[in-house]
């Protein structure tokens, strides 16, 4: 849990992300996010966690360079965001795969709108396909893969542009139990072996608790920031160990409490 | 369809029409109809004329000229419309009186304006066509998934890429749809405006055969061109069958 050793490492870890006190409202008036203040450590998962339409996936877009923020400041890298940019890739909840493109040149989309040539693009794109376990599915077209498959093509399109930051919106949201399961285990492997920095957003408090290293809990619109949350979680023992683990039991069970009180 | 148990199929009942024809007009009620089997036997005399050949070539060339102006221009103004509201606001009154107005009434109006020859020909077709494209690819580029449009600017795809690798696509089914249903309408536009003009191609054909009263004649014609725009119009339904697999994945 957050002890102070804990605490001081994050301190120097380097940034990635900062949100500055960044509040939207939409132009019906709805304000989203009030006076929010959020900062990614590089290299690490942090998920967000909060009730439905507390402005997960508007936090989200707006850090993407996707929605225009109405005041405060949002910079990656030390660079103030002002649009979409080749440090960061999406992953959508609904997969956003193109339907008339094979799994190869969906996986390549990024590349080839950058510009870089087929052959290469290809082989960069062939690369993470088999990362995310899809080889041998290149020429297959979207509606002939399942949902748990669609999802793996739009994460080896995000990994393939080899952005620094994975913006993720419950992108397990739309396949089963045991495909998401078998997702978070590939995600860790994915997080370990990439070093990047991932920003996760998910309605499920253990898979949060299961692939984060740190949590931020929101508060219900207009949203900010109410704790945030590093599961200290021995990752080095078997994936079914850690879904036993009395530590993360216990987090699970604090998130809950915590998130309970909006639910009523 | 079955009768007594065995398959008829679909054309069968055209074949029943063509007797009845034939024998009404075996039956000499009105020089208007000419029994059936005359009709052919004129048709196959009057298609390898080089005088039918001419209107063919004319009449192919307004209409490929006119589609071919009314698809590269219409495509773009629907996807347009479909993306800008501005824009959407500006045309769709326009485009939508077009749709639904009789068009007919302004080709003298364009012969006025462009003379009597293949140029008013080629713009009725397009005016005729235009429209129903425009409003087909607007639609489809409306309904095009959110999320797609957010994954093409998260890669920051330049407008031209947008447009030519995702919306087009994305609104395929719709576009098709529009090309077809455009394609009928050109074929109106490109008759009608010969009729009207009447000097050039089949009109000029048409004038001289109702002026002399050649019922065959007209009626070898007219099959002709019915036929022509029945296989254009299947074909083009035979190529949107083609994508309907993804548009019903989209949503
Ligand atoms: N385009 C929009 N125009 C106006 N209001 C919007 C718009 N998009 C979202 N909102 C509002 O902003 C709030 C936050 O929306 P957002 O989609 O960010 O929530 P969320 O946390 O992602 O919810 P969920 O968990 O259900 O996905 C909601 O109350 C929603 O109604
Ligand atoms: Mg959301």
């Amino acid at each position: 849990m957050s002890t102070t050793a804990e605490a001081v490492s994050t301190a120097t870890s380097p940034i990635a992300v900062e949100v500055e006190q960044v509040s939207k409202i939409y132009p019906g008036g709805v304000e989203a996010l009030h006076d929010m203040t959020i900062q990614f450590p590089k290299g690490q998962l942090t998920s967000l966690l909060g009730p439905s339409g507390c402005g997960k996936t508007t936090l989200l877009k707006i850090i993407a360079g996707l929605l225009p923020l109405t005041t405060g400041r949002v910079t990656v890298n030390g660079v103030e965001v002002t649009g979409p940019g080749e440090e960061r890739a999406f992953v959508f909840q609904d997969f956003a795969l193109m339907p008339w493109a094979s799994v190869l040149r969906n996986a390549a989309f990024g590349l080839e709108l950058r510009g870089v040539p087929k052959s290469e693009r290809n082989a960069i794109a062939e690369k993470y396909i088999e990362a995310v376990g899809l080889k041998g599915y290149e020429n297959l077209y979207p509606h002939e893969l399942s949902g748990g498959m669609r999802q793996r093509v739009g994460l080896a399109r995000a990994l393939a542009v080899d952005a620094d930051v994975l913006l993720m919106d419950e992108p397990f949201s739309a396949v089963d139990e045991q495909t998401r399961r078998k997702f978070q285990e590939d995600l860790l492997d994915v997080i370990k072996e990439e070093g990047k920095t991932f920003i996760f957003v998910t309605h499920s408090i253990e898979e949060a608790v299961y692939v984060s290293h740190s949590i931020a809990l929101l508060l219900p619109r207009p949203s900010r920031v109410s704790e945030i949350i590093r599961p200290d979680i021995d990752r080095s023992i078997s994936p079914d160990a850690i879904r036993r683990d009395p530590v993360y039991l216990d987090i699970v069970e604090r998130i809950w409490q915590g998130l309970r009180s909006y639910v009523e | 369809m079955k009768i007594f148990g065995i398959k008829i199929p679909m054309m069968a009942s055209l074949i029943f029409w063509a007797i009845l024809w034939e024998i009404v007009g075996q039956l000499e009620l009105s020089i208007l109809l000419p029994p059936f089997s005359h009709i052919i036997i004129r048709l196959v005399e009057i298609v390898p004329t080089k005088m039918f050949m001419d209107a063919f070539l004319v009449t192919a060339q307004c209409f490929l000229a006119g589609i071919a102006i009314a698809i590269t221009l219409g495509i773009p103004i629907g996807v347009l419309m479909g993306r800008s509201i501005v824009i959407d606001r500006m045309l769709l009154p326009w485009v939508n009186m077009f749709l639904s107005a009789p068009l007919t009434a302004l080709v003298p109006v364009l012969m006025t304006l462009f003379g009597f020859g293949m140029k008013t020909i080629i713009l009725t077709t397009v005016l005729f066509a235009i429209w129903i494209i425009v409003l087909d690819a607007r639609a489809g580029v409306k309904n095009i998934t959110p999320s797609l449009i957010d994954m093409a600017k998260s890669f920051q795809a330049s407008y031209w890429q947008a447009f030519t690798k995702v919306y087009v696509w994305a609104a395929l089914p719709e576009i098709l749809a529009g090309m077809r249903l455009g394609c009928i309408r050109a074929v109106k536009g490109v008759i009608i405006g010969q009729l009207l003009v009447s000097v050039v191609g089949f009109g000029r054909l048409f004038e001289l055969y109702s002026s002399n009263f050649l019922m065959e004649h007209m009626w070898a014609l007219l099959f002709v061109l019915f036929f022509f725009a029945f296989i254009l119009a299947e074909g083009l339904g035979l190529l949107e069958r083609k994508f309907e697999y993804y548009a019903a994945e989209r949503h």
